[in-house]
């Protein structure tokens, strides 16, 4: 309300305190938002403060964090690497190739991936894809081995990093296709009238006038898809062998880094004392990493929908 | 029940902008007042902010005096929730309540109110309020139905059995016929004139002949331009207007030489 | 896979059409399939001299096929076509290698699920079990107590929350709450159990295990869900609707109670419904807040509980000797978790459609 009203409004009590508790809701997902910040950056000071020998692994924390970190990201850039062109053909797929009639149930069919829970994920990544992947990892260390990443030993069991990624992928897949699919039904069919009365073929339309208009979309959603993985915990704690305190780009043996969110499901049950504040202290840790990711993520999508509101 | 309402040097804003300027007109109850004027002009909102709809939009807001039979409806201690009962109104756009049948929605201003009322009561209010609306003899069978399935016409009777079912003084009627067929405008405009018996009626209207039809008075807004805020040209007897306007631009409007 | 335009006519090689219309040459419809089971024969054939697996049978099919149709319609109908078609066979079998795991996780579950799904199963918990036997009686009703806290505790926040935002919200507030949902919904869930761990451990001591805590961390992941849906459900109420109650005299928050929300209440039953669907399996902040129990404790506000998803987990990480009795319990568990994901999903749907607007007319 900006200048002077000559009449201040004048509110009934049902209305001030429906309206003050509505407002009153929204003011607690602030103050529960910053408790979730403050309470974990409360319980990893013991951990900071502490000296280096008691920390797990006795060289302080953030050697500590620091090789889970890294296994946190190798395992999201391999589900994005991916997951991403895989969810964007089905979302292709689905709003373009699959016949209208079949669209839609397909596209529930895909969903469900979605809502299957990640804990059933990682007992499929275990028992069924792990042993899967045995002999592709045996072949590839014995012809792909002078690249690093397939450098071997090759695991036994398949539980390894790229299975763990694997996993992961088909857990975002979902995500990256829902939202792609949602940008490319919604190119204008101006757009996609002109490209074809030019006399393009499908492929050619989509290329003039769908990918274009969906790009950000599609970096959005995948971006989404990567906070996702990176937070992701039963499946990798699962599917994953780790061993502590590694650093490799090998993805296909035995000897692996953990993830964040996987250690601390691991060890948590069975820690006390400041061996929890250090595991808090790499939750703040991938806290902060996921922010990062989805508040960027959401920047590209909201600037999309900024965008195509102006047209 | 029909009550007189003067308006004086009102000024309407969406934020800091002003859309309609110095309005001072005083409406008579008991009788039709339409007002007409090309698009954009005001004349809605202004029909709206006599009984403080207007001021439901964000950053919407009224300056000026709304007076009704003595009582000065943006006093400070004014209720608008109170105004609204007792000046109704009805929209461009039939809008019965989806969720609730034909009966529930003439009775949902009593009972969204909460008010207590008997049964036998209740229906008599909505049949009276049917009956009024001239509605009655077609949906007496099916009061149970859901609302949505009523024609166009239908609907917007309903919706006027909704307004007049809270026994308001004033009714607003906001361009009520403009989404109906031919037949459907004249049961409205029969309707207006049978309530006008009990109601002092405002109505918007594009349509000349509706205004010269149904009214005793009228009020033409124009907008000297874009970016400008609309204004009340001239306010006369429905007659005078559309026989021998005083404004150069009533009388273009009227005879169709606008723009 | 293609699709022909009806009327052009199928040649198999370019015509000059009397009119001086030239149509490209065009595959007959069929062939497309055609060159899909060739490319099957053939790799059946190869199958015969070295034994291939189901993955690398199915892959060097779809290589084949893709590879022949390619050259033979580059051939026959030129480049841009023989594109067209070549990203058809891709964005198919996208879509088809994303199938795989989909059904192979269903199969996967049902077939070694199926064995413990008995009536000791929904009755017996595990105290005294050691070996055969025993049940996820006690999971089950830790899961179902747990999960209903958390809808009590996030369906009032979440749907006041999307209320303000949509009916009161304005300016900076707005924004600032907006944002934070956003945030939210991508808080990882373990990091949620860590924030109700210690939320709790601040009244209880450290190494607090409470129901109630596990359903305060899941309430961080399910009040951003109902919000979103919530708020997207409430836009669509007409706005026609709310200015019909208000010329009616009523006031803002009876029209909110007695209009909008009877008018939105199939999508906020569908929406609140998929949030309890996503929050009822997840499995890493229980781990961290409610632990595990092998006895029945339904009271969510004294000590360890045991939930399904986290019964899954132990039960298959730490199965004790012989292992294979509690790895069957870990499936069933696991099926049954996938069950009531899926009669969510499908309740979700028939509310909706349920409570579809009656449209008129």
């Amino acid at each position: 309300m900006t200048g002077v009203n000559p009449s201040p409004p004048v509110r009934r009590l049902g209305d001030r305190l429906f309206a003050g508790s509505a407002r009153g809701a929204g003011i607690a997902i602030l103050v529960v938002l910053a408790g979730v910040a403050a309470f974990l950056v409360v319980d990893s000071v013991p951990a900071l403060v502490a000296p280096a020998a008691d920390v797990p692994g006795g060289k302080g924390v953030f050697s500590y964090v620091g090789p889970l970190l890294f296994g946190t990201v190798i395992a999201a850039v391999i589900a994005l690497v991916v997951a991403t062109p895989l969810g964007v053909a089905i979302a292709l797929f689905l709003t373009h190739y699959a016949p209208r009639r079949l669209a839609q149930g397909l596209g529930y069919v895909v969903d469900l991936l979605a809502a299957i829970p990640s804990i059933v994920f990682g007992f499929w990544g275990i028992f069924w894809l792990a042993p899967r992947m045995v002999p592709f990892y045996a072949w590839a260390e014995e012809h792909l081995g002078f690249i690093p990443l397939f450098a071997g030993p090759a695991s036994a069991t398949g539980r390894t990093m790229l299975t763990a990624g694997v996993v992961l992928a088909v857990m975002i897949l979902p995500i990256i296709s829902a939202i792609s699919r949602e940008v490319f039904a919604q190119v204008p069919t101006l757009h996609r009238e002109a490209a074809l009365a030019l006399g393009a073929t499908r492929w050619e339309m989509i290329r003039m006038a769908v990918l274009p208009y969906g790009r950000s979309g599609v970096i959005g959603g995948a971006m989404l898809g990567l906070g996702r993985a990176l937070g992701e915990t039963l499946a990798i704690a699962l599917v994953l062998s780790v061993s502590a305190g590694t650093m490799t780009f090998n993805l296909i043996s035995s000897t692996n880094p953990s993830t964040i969110a996987a250690n601390i499901a691991l060890q948590f049950p069975e820690s006390s004392g400041l061996d929890v504040h250090t595991l808090i202290a790499s939750g703040l840790a991938l806290f902060a990493l996921t922010l990062v990711v989805n508040v960027l993520a959401r920047a590209v999508v909201n600037r999309r929908a900024d965008f195509s509101g102006a047209n | 029940m029909a009550k007189r309402i003067d308006i004086s040097d009102l000024d309407i804003f969406y934020g800091d902008f002003r859309a309609v300027a110095d309005v001072t007109v005083s409406i008579e109850p008991r009788s039709v007042t339409a007002l007409i004027g090309p698009s954009g002009c005001g004349k809605s909102t202004f029909l709206r902010s006599i009984n403080r709809m207007h001021e439901v939009l964000p950053g919407a807001r009224v300056e000026g005096k709304v007076v009704m039979d003595g009582q000065d409806l943006y006093g400070a201690d004014v209720d608008p929730v109170d105004v609204r009962r007792q000046i109704g109104m009805v929209f461009q756009r039939p809008n019965p309540f989806p969720t609730m049948s034909i009966y529930d929605n003439v009775a949902a201003g009593i009972r969204l109110n909460a008010r207590r009322m008997a049964k036998t009561d209740l229906d008599g209010l909505v049949e009276r309020s049917l009956q009024a609306a001239n509605l009655w003899r077609e949906v007496r069978d099916r009061l149970n139905r859901p609302a949505s399935g009523l024609s166009g016409g239908q609907q917007q009777r309903l919706c006027i059995a909704r307004a007049i079912a809270v026994e308001p003084d004033v009714l607003l009627m906001d361009e009520p016929a403009s989404a109906l067929d031919p037949i459907s405008t004249l049961a409205i405009e029969d309707l207006m004139t049978e309530l006008k018996e009990r109601f002092t009626i405002v109505i918007v209207t594009h349509n000349m002949q509706q205004a010269a039809r149904v009214s005793e008075q009228t009020g033409f807004f124009n907008l000297s331009s874009a970016g400008q805020p609309g204004r009340l040209v001239e306010f006369d007897s429905t007659e005078k207007i559309f026989s021998n306007p005083e404004q150069k631009a009533t009388e273009d409007y009227i005879s169709g030489r606008f723009g | 896979m293609s699709q022909t335009t009806a009327g052009v006519p199928e040649t198999t090689t370019p015509t000059q059409v009397p009119g001086g219309l030239r149509t490209g040459g065009r595959l007959p419809r069929w062939t497309s399939w055609a060159v899909f089971a060739g490319a099957l024969a053939a790799v059946a054939l190869l199958d015969l001299a070295v034994a291939l697996n189901t993955a690398l049978y199915v892959l060097f099919t779809a290589v084949l096929g893709t590879v022949a149709l390619f050259g033979l319609s580059r051939a026959a109908e030129g480049r841009r076509t023989a594109l067209d078609r070549l990203v058809t066979c891709v964005v198919a079998s996208a879509f088809g290698l994303a199938m795989v795991p989909l059904v192979s996780l269903i199969y996967e579950v049902v077939s070694r699920g199926i064995a413990r799904l008995d009536g000791e199963f929904f009755t017996f918990s595990l105290v005294g079990v050691v070996g055969e036997g025993g049940g996820a009686y006690h999971a089950i009703f830790g899961t179902l107590i747990i999960t209903g806290l958390t809808a009590l505790i996030s369906v009032p926040i979440g749907l006041l929350t999307a209320i303000y935002l949509v009916e009161y919200g304005a300016g900076r507030l707005k924004r600032a709450i907006t944002f934070l949902v956003d945030v939210m919904t991508g808080i990882p869930s373990i990091v949620a159990g860590l924030f109700a761990y210690a939320l709790f451990s601040i009244f209880f001591g450290p190494g607090v295990r409470l129901g109630i805590a596990g359903s305060v961390a899941l309430s961080v992941l399910m009040v951003p869900v109902v919000v979103r849906s919530a708020e997207e459900v409430l836009k669509l109420v007409p706005n026609e609707l709310r200015e019909a109650a208000y010329a009616l005299g009523v006031p803002k928050w009876r029209t909110i109670v007695k209009v909008v929300l009877p008018t939105a209440v199939g999508g906020l039953g569908t929406g609140i419904t998929l949030a309890v669907a996503r929050v009822v399996g997840e499995t890493a902040p229980l781990l961290v807040t409610v632990g595990i129990t092998n006895a029945t404790n339904l009271n969510p506000f004294d000590g360890r509980m045991a939930t399904l998803p986290v019964y899954a987990f132990y039960q298959l990480t730490q199965p004790g000797v012989p292992p294979e009795f509690a790895i069957d319990r870990a499936w069933t568990a696991a099926l049954l978790l996938i069950v009531l994901v899926m009669v969510l999903n499908v309740v979700a749907r028939l509310i909706s459609r349920l409570f579809a607007p009656t449209t008129g007319r």
